[in-house]
């Protein structure tokens, strides 16, 4: 199963297979424009894509943190100094000012070369 | 009563259940009403007497006080401190006091408690003998212990434990003498009390049963000389400079006798259910009370009992309707928890089986000092029981007591991890269960509350003996709770214990089995996965990314390098000792020169190299690997370092090999997981260059061997470490260390160093040193095992990964991208090395680049 990524044109980007995605776990992909993506997979096998970008330090390490949930919500918590990011909505629980990008995720069967 | 004139209420006694009666005064609006005069005979206003041993472990007399000066003036009470009564007319009713004050009383309260019992045996009146029931004795004791080296304790029943443990906090060696053949023969049985005998005797006291004290002997055989021992009944003669007679109460039933009330056989002042006397216009309520049972109570919740129901009985004297009907005082329960450092004893209800046809449940285990026995009914219902060496059930079958519980009686005695699989959590308790036995407090008022402080204050639950209040936490809603976080209601080292006697091998078990209702199922949180990662790990869990952990692993861990502010890796190879070859000095040099990368000396002795990317940390492991290096755990809750000095292979001053010390102590405990960083050092000589004091554990050289020191820290608040045990040879070292850090692991909180840990033990140093010395709770063989078992699993993280094409996977910067270097990862020149570009990472993302 390919994991997909939705991009501000509303085009798709695959990623990589869901099973090199270690689930509680995450990890970085690089965009097309340069940018970089947090991409996670939870217990359940769900997928979910932030910004990997923390607004906090400007580091690009959020797909290194910890998942975890609060009131049934996934989140991911930042590596450097905690705070943690809503994955469903991209808020970050800790600050209400500050929101992360979010991409919308799918799983195909196709290959990553095919999409 | 005349309406016109305002009644006056005279208390005599201003204890615990004086002070209880006047704030019951109080609420029924008595003191509204009436004018109220109490003479006390102690210097101070009524102080928390169950916790007076508390006073040595810190509280002061302030912090134990029950008065609140500011409800005595609200409520216009007139407080004598140290006038006691001396005289009752009860034609005239009149009382006076020592200082000749009168008081005419309509109503006269004797709220007088107990003297303690000392045996007419000669020399009880020795400079060096006393009584433990007040403050002043416990100041007195203190200050004589000063110059005392042992002590003897007469009676080993509750408040003789209680005494003897005092003995032995003020570092005297202490004797319990006791007539029966078994310590607390009131309250436990021959099985509890072998097992309470065992756990003391670990703990260094001595004790002699079926022995009465019969002299006190002095120095010059002078009645009112310094003691110098005791003789007992026994022949035995035993060397000692303090004695505490502590063999049972009496009632303080003098003044009464004085003016003719009624008084039983056995003392006690006579009352009947409203806890009136022979004269209807005195009352006598706590210790100094026999109740309507026959019984004087030695217990506090009865006397409060019957605080609240002549305070009852004296509204509807002064024509108050009284908002609480007086609750006729019948009797009470007897449950009692020893406070005594260390030793969980506890009984409760029908303890000795005394019910007509009713059945006992044992579980006795004489090696770890466990013994617990209920006593059942034939239809089940529990009816009472004796727990010994581990009362943690206590606060939850006290209040079943009268009724079925809802598992088997087998399942309740067994420990946990013995196939009793048994959370029997309070929330199987029925609502009127009583929960705190000294105020008198169910569950359903308890639960009406919302936070410890609130129970406290509406329900004075939890603030007499203060047994309960684990179980009031389990009852109270999740804030404020002990819990390691929002998906787990138990401490790290709950957890640890659960992990271990469970043997869980994964996160998700534990969750789903043990964590907050909601949580479960869940994908936990960024607190407790590392903490339970590391408690797998600390049991031996083997590699630390295998499988699920990996996915536990704080970054640092996952990586095995410590992340820095702009996203890249710093890199510590593990230099044991501080000792490094120059061939390896160069090897480190070469590394850190082809990567690019930042070198620093650490305040730990050894290299750190700055600026790694993630996708270069394989590369360099391999480099350092391959010239004999490993990982420094520098990442890792776990040990660091050992620091070590120059020692005597050099030093003119040193008289021990520190350096090699140190390196075998490195090497022993390297990778061990803890609840936070360990560090170690060696010093060769008391000149401590090596700085040992300031370390979780240090070792300091002395003639003839080593002096470890334990729970120091540096940081932001510095600890000096304390000295654990002198001259140690090798082997005694490491086994002493091997015991200190295995009980530290198991029962430490997450992130707690050894220092706030040992702040926080119960009993502090001596009870560490009674465990890993003493072994006084028997665990010493099991914690050498698990440090032997992690010795011989220990690899190298490095190594391990670097074998292992899988494991390497992960260290790319780009999932779909593995070769691209993460652009944001930059630096710029400072000082001829490099630094984080940290410019680049205050724009919006790096698309612009
Ligand atoms: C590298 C080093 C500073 C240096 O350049 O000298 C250092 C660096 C860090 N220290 Fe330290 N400490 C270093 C020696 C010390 C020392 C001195 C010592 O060990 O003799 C202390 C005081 C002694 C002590 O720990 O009691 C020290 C007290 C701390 C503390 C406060 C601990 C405390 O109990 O209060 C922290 C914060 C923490 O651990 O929670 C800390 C945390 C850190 C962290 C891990 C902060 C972080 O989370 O990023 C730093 C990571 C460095 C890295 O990425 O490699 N570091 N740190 C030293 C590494 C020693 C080594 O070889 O492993
Ligand atoms: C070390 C210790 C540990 C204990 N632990 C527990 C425990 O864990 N659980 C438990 O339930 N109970 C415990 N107790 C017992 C508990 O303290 C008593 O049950 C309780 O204090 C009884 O209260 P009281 O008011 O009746 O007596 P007290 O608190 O003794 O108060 C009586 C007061 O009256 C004063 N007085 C006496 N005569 C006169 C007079 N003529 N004029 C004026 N004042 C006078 C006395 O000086 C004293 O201050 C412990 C007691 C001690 C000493
Ligand atoms: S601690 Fe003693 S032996 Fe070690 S370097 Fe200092 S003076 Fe020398
Ligand atoms: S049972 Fe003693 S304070 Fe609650």
């Amino acid at each position: 199963m390919t994991l997909e990524l939705r991009l501000d044109d509303d085009s798709w980007l695959a990623v990589c297979e869901l099973s090199q995605l270690t689930p509680g776990r995450g990890i970085a992909a690089l965009l097309p424009d340069g940018r970089q993506a947090a991409v996670f997979t939870d217990r359940a096998g769900r997928a979910y894509a932030i910004d990997n970008r923390d607004p906090f330090t400007g580091a690009q390490v959020l797909s290194r943190g910890l998942l975890g949930s609060a009131q049934g919500r996934p989140f991911v918590a930042s590596p450097l100094l905690k705070q943690r990011f809503d994955l469903e909505s991209g808020r970050c629980l800790d600050d209400d000012e500050v929101t992360v990008e979010v991409f919308a995720c799918r799983t195909s069967d196709f290959s990553p070369s095919g999409a | 009563m005349a309406e016109s004139t305002t009644p006056t209420i005279a208390v005599v006694g201003h204890g615990m259940v004086g002070q209880r009666f006047l704030e019951a005064l109080a609420e029924q609006g008595v003191t509204e009403r009436a004018r109220v005069v109490v003479l006390c005979e102690e210097p101070r206003a009524a102080y928390d007497r169950v916790q007076l041993t508390s006073y040595f472990s810190g509280r002061t007399p302030d912090e134990l006080s029950l008065t609140d000066p500011e409800f005595i003036r609200e409520h216009g009470i007139e407080l004598y401190l140290d006038d006691p009564a001396e005289t009752v007319d009860r034609a005239a009713r009149t009382v006076t006091s020592r200082s000749g004050r009168t008081i005419v009383y309509d109503t006269l309260v004797l709220a007088t408690g107990s003297y303690p019992f000392v045996p007419p045996v000669p020399g009880k009146d020795a400079e060096g003998c006393f009584v433990y029931r007040t403050i002043e004795d416990l100041l007195a004791i203190e200050e004589y212990a000063k110059t005392a080296r042992t002590g003897v304790v007469v009676g080993g029943g509750l408040l003789g434990l209680e005494a003897a443990g005092a003995l032995k906090g003020l570092g005297l060696a202490t004797h319990i003498v006791e007539f029966a053949p078994r310590l607390m023969p009131v309250q436990v049985d021959d099985g509890g009390g072998a097992a309470l005998l065992r756990t003391i005797e670990n703990m260094g006291l001595t004790v002699h049963t079926g022995a009465g004290a019969q002299e006190v002997t002095t120095a010059d055989g002078a009645p009112h000389g310094a003691v110098t021992g005791m003789k007992l009944s026994t022949g035995a003669e035993l060397t000692a400079d303090l004695v505490v007679f502590s063999a049972g109460v009496r009632p303080r039933d003098q003044l009464a006798r004085d003016t003719g009330l009624e008084v039983g056989e056995r003392g006690g002042i006579v009352v009947d259910e409203q806890c009136r006397t022979s004269d209807p216009a005195v009352f006598a309520i706590g210790e100094c009370a026999l109740a309507a049972d026959g019984r004087v109570y030695g217990l506090v919740a009865p006397g409060y009992e019957m605080a609240q129901t002549a305070a009852a009985a004296v509204a509807a004297v002064i024509g108050l309707p009284g908002e609480r009907e007086a609750k006729p005082f019948t009797g009470a329960d007897t449950s009692t928890k020893l406070k005594l450092l260390g030793v969980d004893v506890a009984s409760f209800g029908d303890a000795h089986g005394a019910a007509e046809g009713c059945l006992d449940v044992v579980y006795s285990d004489s090696r770890s000092g466990v013994y617990k026995k209920l006593v059942v009914a034939q239809d089940g219902t529990l009816l009472g029981g004796i727990l010994v060496g581990d009362a943690e059930s206590y606060g939850m079958l006290r209040p079943l007591t009268g009724s079925v519980p809802p598992v088997s009686p087998e399942q309740l005695v067994l420990p946990t991890g013995a196939g009793a699989p048994v959370a029997l959590g309070p929330s199987a308790l029925p609502d009127d269960a009583v929960i705190c036995s000294c105020h008198n407090v169910t569950k359903g008022e308890i639960c009406a509350c919302s936070s410890l402080p609130e129970v406290k204050k509406c329900t004075k639950a939890g603030t007499g003996c203060g047994s309960c209040v684990k179980v009031i936490g389990q009852l109270l809603p999740k804030t404020g709770d002990k819990g390691l976080c929002g998906c787990f209601p138990y401490t790290r080292s709950e957890l640890y214990e659960i992990v271990r006697t469970l043997r869980l091998g994964s996160y998700a078990e534990l969750l789903d089995s043990h964590g907050r209702e909601e949580a479960r199922g869940g994908e936990g949180c960024e607190i407790c996965k590392p903490a339970v990662g590391s408690i797998l790990a600390s049991l031996g869990g083997g590699y630390i990314l295998d499988g699920e952990q990996a996915a536990l692993q704080d970054t640092n861990d996952h990586f095995l390098a410590n992340m820095q502010r702009n996203g890249s890796y710093s890199i510590v190879p593990r230099i044991p000792g501080g000792e490094i070859t120059p061939d390896k000095l160069i090897v480190i040099g070469e590394v850190a020169r082809d990567f690019g990368l930042y070198t620093k000396i650490t305040g730990g002795q050894r290299i750190d190299m700055f600026g790694a990317r993630v996708d270069q940390l394989p590369a360099i492991w391999a480099r350092l690997v391959d010239a004999g290096f490993e990982s420094g755990h520098a990442y890792g809750k776990a040990l660091r370092t050992v620091k070590s000095c120059v020692g005597q292979t050099w030093c003119r001053y040193g008289v021990q090999d520190s350096v090699r010390m140190a390196i075998e102590l490195e090497l022993r405990y390297r990778g061990l997981r803890a609840p936070h960083k360990l560090k170690s050092a060696v010093s060769g000589c008391a000149r401590e260059c090596a700085e040992a004091q300031s370390k979780d554990f240090g070792v300091i050289a002395t003639a003839s061997g080593w002096n470890l020191y334990v729970g120091g820290n540096g940081g932001a608040t510095p600890r000096h470490a304390d000295l654990l045990a002198k001259d140690l040879s090798d082997a005694e070292l490491v086994r002493l260390i091997d015991r200190f850090l295995m009980f530290y692991i198991r029962t430490a909180d997450r992130l707690e160093r050894t220092s706030v840990w040992l702040e926080r033990l119960e009993g502090g140093l001596d009870h560490l040193r009674d465990v890993v010395v003493h072994d006084s709770l028997g665990l010493c063989d099991e914690l050498e095992a698990l440090m032997a078992k992690h010795v011989a699993d220990y690899r190298d993280e490095w190594a391990e990964t670097l074998n292992d094409p899988d494991r390497l996977r992960r260290f790319v910067s780009f999932v779909n991208a593995p070769d691209a270097p993460d652009p944001s990862v930059r630096f710029v020149p400072e000082r001829d090395q490099i630094k984080p570009d940290l410019q680049i990472l205050t724009l919006e993302g790096v698309s612009s680049r």
